[in-house]
């Protein structure tokens, strides 16, 4: 990653029963956010929302935006876009 | 046995599809992450497989999943996935030589530690692993099975794919005939024209009538037709459990031999007709 470039990925897709997942470096470096969009917000958003801040302690990640779009994801699914798009960004700061 | 009847691809970056898999309806599921999954996507299928088969391990059906083949970079990481996922059984494509199996096989070993319990199943697609069927069914160790796959290999010779499948004739009789030597699964090639109905039906009672095992399948609708080619008809049944019965009568009273309906009820039979019970139930 050169000087100015932004780390970044993505996992995930926008079909059913699946979630879309894009993570980026926070702008200060610190903190980060979580944004949830799903057709099941209502239901469950509380839920996702806690599976992602689960995950992203699980992989020891902070200070990362964090976009979520959720089709009707079940938990393992969100989990495994999470572990995926985790390790992905990962790299992509190498 | 029965595992190996009706065995459903399904491609493994799908979580949909994965989620549905306990209620297709068939025997085994093969959780794709070879041919079904981009080059980009191979990292997120094979954790996606990972989590479906411990968290939505559908009851009742065996789990298979097929992993990239020996040439490409992907295929360690695919195992260490399915051994994470206590895979019933690994799935390897291109499988030419007995060396290839042992290669994988040590692979799972080394994941797993040993005593994991997972077999090996070869897909034979090449004309190179046609050649060599005898001696990879007679491998031994993890091999429960093989299967045929019927595309990549008319592929290679250059045949014409027809719903009849005269094409393949020769492939099906060598593998079977190898596998039933070894006495592991014989698995038929999946039929690749998904709309025509009727010529599944036929494929599928040709295989069975062969003796295979079961039958690979790449749609969720051909489960129930397969199933049907592979249960035994009722008259199937009956004969036989009478022939169960007759020998089990002769064995009682100290017969020898014993007829049936002008038969002679004799080990040959009675293991076809112990087949026909097993696939009945």
């Amino acid at each position: 990653m050169t000087v100015g470039q932004i780390a970044s990925a993505q996992a995930g897709t926008l079909e059913s029963n699946d979630i879309f997942i894009r993570m980026t470096a926070a702008p200060d470096g610190k903190g980060g956010s979580i944004a949830v969009e799903s057709i099941v917000m209502q239901q469950f958003g509380d839920d996702i929302l806690q599976t992602i801040k689960d995950c992203l302690a699980a992989a020891g990640l902070d200070g990362v935006d964090i976009h979520a779009n959720d089709r009707g994801a079940l938990k393992c699914t969100i989990v495994a876009r999470m572990e995926a798009v985790a390790a992905r960004y990962k790299e992509a700061r190498r | 046995m029965k595992a190996f009847r009706t065995m459903l691809f399904m491609p493994g970056n799908n979580p949909g599809m994965l989620a549905s898999a306990d209620s297709l309806g068939a025997d085994s599921v093969i959780l794709d992450i070879e041919d079904a999954v981009a080059k980009s996507e191979k990292d997120a299928a094979r954790i996606l497989v990972r989590h479906s088969l411990t968290d939505l391990r559908p009851q009742g059906v065996m789990c298979v999943v097929r992993i990239n083949g020996l040439e490409t970079p992907f295929w360690r990481d695919d195992v260490a996935a399915a051994v994470a996922g206590r895979a019933d059984v690994v799935l390897l494509p291109k499988c030419e030589r007995p060396d290839d199996l042992r290669e994988i096989s040590a692979c799972i070993d080394a994941a797993s530690g040993g005593g994991d319990g997972i077999r090996l199943m070869a897909l034979v697609e090449s004309s190179r692993g046609i050649e060599n069927v005898s001696a990879i069914a007679a491998s031994g160790g993890r091999l429960a099975g093989m299967l045929l796959g019927a595309e990549d290999l008319t592929a290679e010779m250059g045949a014409r794919r027809t719903p009849e499948g005269a094409e393949i004739a020769y492939a099906r009789g060598r593998m079977l005939m190898a596998c039933k030597a070894c006495g592991i699964a014989a698995v038929d090639t999946p039929f690749p024209f998904v709309t025509d109905m009727e010529g599944l039906a036929k494929d599928a009672a040709c295989a069975a009538q062969f003796g295979f095992s079961g039958k690979a399948l790449i749609s969720p609708h051909h489960v129930h037709a397969v199933k049907e080619a592979f249960m035994p008809t009722e008259a199937q049944i009956a004969w036989a459990a009478r022939v169960m019965d007759t020998a089990k009568a002769a064995e009682r009273d100290g017969k020898g031999a014993v007829s049936l309906d002008g038969m002679m009820i004799d080990l040959p039979i009675i293991k076809r007709a112990e087949r026909i019970l097993q696939m009945a139930e």
